[in-house]
């Protein structure tokens, strides 16, 4: 049987790259009486796709969910580019640019692509424009918002159309899109292929590829292992509340994966 | 793309069409002009429109505030009684109680502006539905209005009837309150369409929880709504004691569906997100000019009621539809 390895970098020649760019250890979570998280550790290294995967229940989305800020672990440490960080809330990790894609995207369906990309973070017009009368820089925000969009070679038919009218595909590009502009550290993107057509999910799988190798590390949590197996360089399987193995894709098999995952594969603990 | 369900592809696009933005409301206010005009030589005219318009000017004010609640996916159905006491406070306490009159008017607009922000507190905090929230404040609100004064004050001083006054604009008669209505819909139109927290009202009306995501304080806004609201209610208060010459215990029972009715008229979702003030505006006009035009033409002002009515079931059944094609 092979031994996966545990805590090794991708294939990055350059040394100083081997600090992880967000790591977590020993993270513990209590719900009553549930154990959430049971001392979860946590390596992402620059330019990488990781892949979370995990049965329901073992803990992979409170994993993540502390990783966002959306959960406040009651013990262990989360290091942002080595440094020990807290986070008290989802808009903290944004200020420390950890941008997050939910599965429910988190778009406004009626508004335009680029109040979409911009809402909650509009930029206003200089001078008294922007400051007496608040008036929003809409030329400004269409510039950029193209430009994001360009920058991933993502295109759309305008700008300005609701979001509503987007296909379902589209409207993850547009919530990708608008992640990866404003992360300046780490992107966690949450099922983006669950209710993409088979096109769809080539497309977003694509853009998630251009996401990385334009040298954002991406977390990808994902239940479909054809696509977890097609882009992630690593893959983090959770279990039981801890990691239990980081194994390549191309070492093992979806089954093995599968079985790691279940319990059905024992893994030899290595030491780091 | 094939089609889902019996709707082609044209009648998608026209329903389409009419619910953007304004568009139907401006088709009805178009041929009722025009209807009403080839049936009276009077309807016409500047001093009928400016008529149009006074008549008009209250509701169309407290519907401002309506059109933001209901953009947030609220109602409010406390707006006329909380209207009426700010009249009553602004007139009483300059009246009987002796306070300067423009103070009186401040006191009013905040005492509404108080009453909307407690809406909004009632909604944000304890979570409760809007509509029930609101049921509750217009009760409390009538009952303040009748322990306060159960009768009608008047012998207003003149400062406090000055909106109903008007200008001559060539040789129509403009009055301020007409002016003054138009200003706040130029300003509110401005603040959906230029500014964050515009975005951020139609942002949470869509999808409160997509809204949070993002990192909107979605309570925040809908506690300014609430308020601002107040305030226009407040304002509302003043063009009504002007144009009456009275603070009326019994005022404005019926402008919370009168409001409701204009903003549904011009095209604002009751589901929240979408819509304009603008349409709004179009809307308390279309009420207005019906009114006007079958009292100019003889027809009895029933009437006027049964086209609202009928009017009013096909704006819903517009943005109905157009929800569907969106689908």
């Amino acid at each position: 049987m092979p031994s996966p390895e545990r805590g090794t970098p991708p294939q990055v020649a350059d040394q100083s790259a081997r600090t992880p760019v967000l790591s977590a250890q020993g993270l513990v979570k209590h719900y009553g009486q549930v154990v959430a998280m049971d001392g979860a550790d946590f390596d992402l290294f620059p330019g990488e796709i990781l892949a979370v995967i995990g049965d329901n229940g073992a803990g992979k989305s409170t994993l993540i969910k502390a990783l966002s800020g959306a959960v406040i672990p009651d013990s262990g440490q989360i290091f942002l580019n080595g440094e020990a960080i807290n986070f008290r809330s989802p808009l903290d990790a944004r200020r420390y640019g950890i941008e997050t894609v939910h599965q429910s995207l988190a778009v406004a369906p009626a508004l335009n692509i680029v109040d979409n990309m911009f809402l909650g973070r509009e930029i206003r017009r200089p001078g008294p424009l922007g400051s007496v009368f608040r008036m929003l820089d809409k030329k400004k925000m269409l510039a950029d918002a193209t430009v994001y969009m360009q920058d991933l070679k993502f295109r759309i038919q305008s700008m300005q159309q609701a979001v509503e009218t987007l296909s379902g595909g589209q409207r993850q590009g547009v919530a990708v899109a608008r992640a990866a502009a404003f992360a300046r550290n780490v992107i966690i993107l949450d099922e983006p292929t669950a209710a993409l057509g088979v096109k769809e999910s080539g497309m977003v799988l694509e853009l998630i590829q251009k996401v990385r190798d334009r040298g954002l590390p991406v977390i990808l949590i994902s239940h479909n292992m054809p696509h977890v197996f097609e882009i992630a360089d690593r893959i983090h399987i959770h279990r039981m509340g801890k990691r239990t193995a980081i194994v390549r894709p191309q070492a093992y098999s979806m089954s093995d994966v599968v079985a790691i995952m279940t319990g059905a594969l024992e893994v030899n603990k290595q030491s780091n | 793309m094939t089609t889902t369900g019996p709707m082609s592809t044209a009648s998608r696009r026209f329903i389409s069409f009419l619910a953007a933005p304004a568009v139907s409301p401006l088709i009805a206010l178009v041929i009722a002009v025009i209807i009403f005009a080839t049936q009276s030589d009077r309807f016409l005219t500047g001093r009928n429109f400016s008529l149009i318009v006074q008549q008009v000017m209250v509701v169309g004010t407290l519907a401002i505030g309506q059109t933001l609640i209901i953009l947030t996916a609220g109602i409010d159905l406390s707006n006329g009684l909380i209207s009426a006491l700010g009249g009553v406070v602004m007139t009483k306490l300059a009246v009987a109680s002796g306070v300067n009159p423009v103070l009186a008017i401040l006191i009013g607009i905040l005492v509404c502006t108080a009453f909307g922000a407690v809406n909004g507190l009632l909604i944000t905090r304890l979570n409760l539905p809007p509509f029930i929230v609101t049921l509750g404040t217009l009760n409390i609100a009538f009952a303040l209005v009748r322990i306060y004064s159960t009768q009608s004050i008047t012998g207003l001083p003149d400062v406090q009837t000055s909106l109903g006054e008007t200008f001559l604009l060539g040789t129509t008669a403009i009055s301020y309150g007409s002016i003054l209505m138009f200003i706040l819909y130029l300003i509110t139109w401005y603040m959906l369409q230029n500014t964050a927290f515009g975005r951020h009202i139609y942002a949470v009306g869509n999808d409160p929880e997509a809204a949070r995501l993002t990192g909107i304080p979605v309570n925040r806004v809908l506690l300014t709504v609430y308020t601002l609201a107040g305030a226009t209610y407040g304002i509302g208060a003043l063009m009504l004691i002007a144009r009456t010459g009275v603070g009326d215990p019994q005022a404005g029972q019926d402008a919370n569906l009168e409001s409701i009715t204009a903003v549904v008229l011009g095209g604002t979702s009751l589901f929240g997100g979408r819509g304009n003030v603008m349409g709004t505006l179009l809307g308390v006009l279309i009420v207005g000019v019906f009114r006007n035009g079958l009292q100019l033409t003889g027809v009895p002002s029933i009437y006027q009621v049964l086209i609202t009515g009928i009017l009013v079931i096909l704006a819903v059944a517009i943005d109905q539809l157009s929800r569907k094609a969106r689908a």
